[in-house]
């Protein structure tokens, strides 16, 4: 068996999981999106796209005619800032990976496959298989199930009822458990998590993800020590 | 047939901007890094992006949502740290959080 598939397989072994997650979210995401007129074809494209879930939610929810394309577009955009991070933070981790992957790669590179990779990195340098692995099964997951959701357009039952609206903060909670380092790395929670509260409370749309981040990001720099390395 | 099919031209266009705000995203992280040395300071902010991130995002989640969400990311949070395996951990947080809506 050739690495990439020996490395995708494990990848895929490691993904599956979120992609019984992935499945019941987005057809409830075709459902709403058929609420506003969605055929199927449109919810699929939407969902194979733009590929980003809870800015398309929110997309879902500003949807009424004439379109606010602009406005859209640029919540779209804001909503989805935190990616930067993300990207900057793994690229860090694909040496092993040939470089003409890079930038096809970053197209599926969703929280759920951010964070998994982020935890396979702490212990092992990234493939191409693996990364393939991870992120691409969930594409389609994600942009079928839409559209069997739109298909379906009567309202399914929630995915809350069964906890599935948890699972994507589960899953962050484990990996986040990973991370720590000791006291520093609290800091950087709780500040995190902290300035996540205010931005929460008191500004619009999803700026609490990168203020929040980036306050995190900020103590750890703070708090650095040369002689710590 | 055709209701399933259809595309409107607006509805393309939106979806098409709102795809392209995705991946600037995702692509400029990566642009971004090109060729830079990370080490020293760089390197330990680059380090806390993951933990940082990973909190700020699930924090309107388990902080501000209800007791049943606190309490249930708490025992998962239990889980984690005995290193459990993530299917486990992930089951075992889904699970509190189905009973800890029943309760309160």
């Amino acid at each position: 068996m050739s690495s990439f598939s020996k490395d995708f397989k494990s990848g895929l072994a490691d993904t599956w999981p979120m992609m019984l997650a992935f499945a019941p979210i987005a057809m409830l995401w075709g459902t709403l999106a058929a609420a506003k007129g969605f055929s199927p074809l449109e919810a699929m494209l939407m969902s194979a796209l733009v590929y980003a879930g809870a800015s398309q939610f929110v997309a879902i929810d500003m949807w009424a005619y004439p379109l606010p394309i602009a406005l859209m577009v640029f919540t779209v955009f804001i909503i989805n800032i935190r990616h930067m991070l993300y990207a900057a933070s793994i690229s860090r981790h694909m040496g092993e990976i040939p470089s003409r992957w890079h930038i096809p790669l970053m197209y599926i590179l969703t929280d759920e496959a951010w964070a998994l990779l982020e935890r396979k990195a702490l212990s092992h340098p990234l493939t191409l298989g693996y990364f393939v692995g991870i992120a691409f099964p969930l594409w389609p997951t994600w942009f079928l199930s839409s559209a069997i959701g739109a298909f379906i357009g009567t309202k399914l039952p929630d995915p809350a009822l069964i906890g599935l609206d948890f699972a994507f903060a589960a899953m962050f909670i484990t990996i986040l458990a990973g991370f720590w380092k000791g006291p520093r790395t609290g800091a950087v929670i709780i500040t995190s998590a902290a300035v996540a509260v205010l931005a929460k409370i008191y500004l619009p749309g999803a700026w609490y993800i990168v203020l929040g981040g980036l306050a995190g990001v900020a103590v750890a720099a703070i708090m650095h020590r040369e002689d710590a390395q | 047939m055709s209701e399933i099919f259809t595309v409107h031209f607006t509805t393309l266009l939106a979806i098409i901007g709102m795809g392209l705000a995705t991946y600037s995203t995702r692509l400029s992280g990566l642009l971004l890094m090109r060729g830079v040395v990370v080490q020293g300071r760089l390197k330990t902010a680059l380090d806390a992006v993951p933990p940082a991130v990973l909190v700020a995002v699930i924090t309107p989640t388990i902080f501000m949502t209800g007791k049943a969400e606190t309490i249930a990311a708490l025992i998962t949070a239990v889980a984690a740290f005995f290193r459990l395996p993530l299917l486990a951990v992930i089951f075992i947080g889904v699970a509190s959080v189905v009973v800890l809506r029943h309760m309160f």
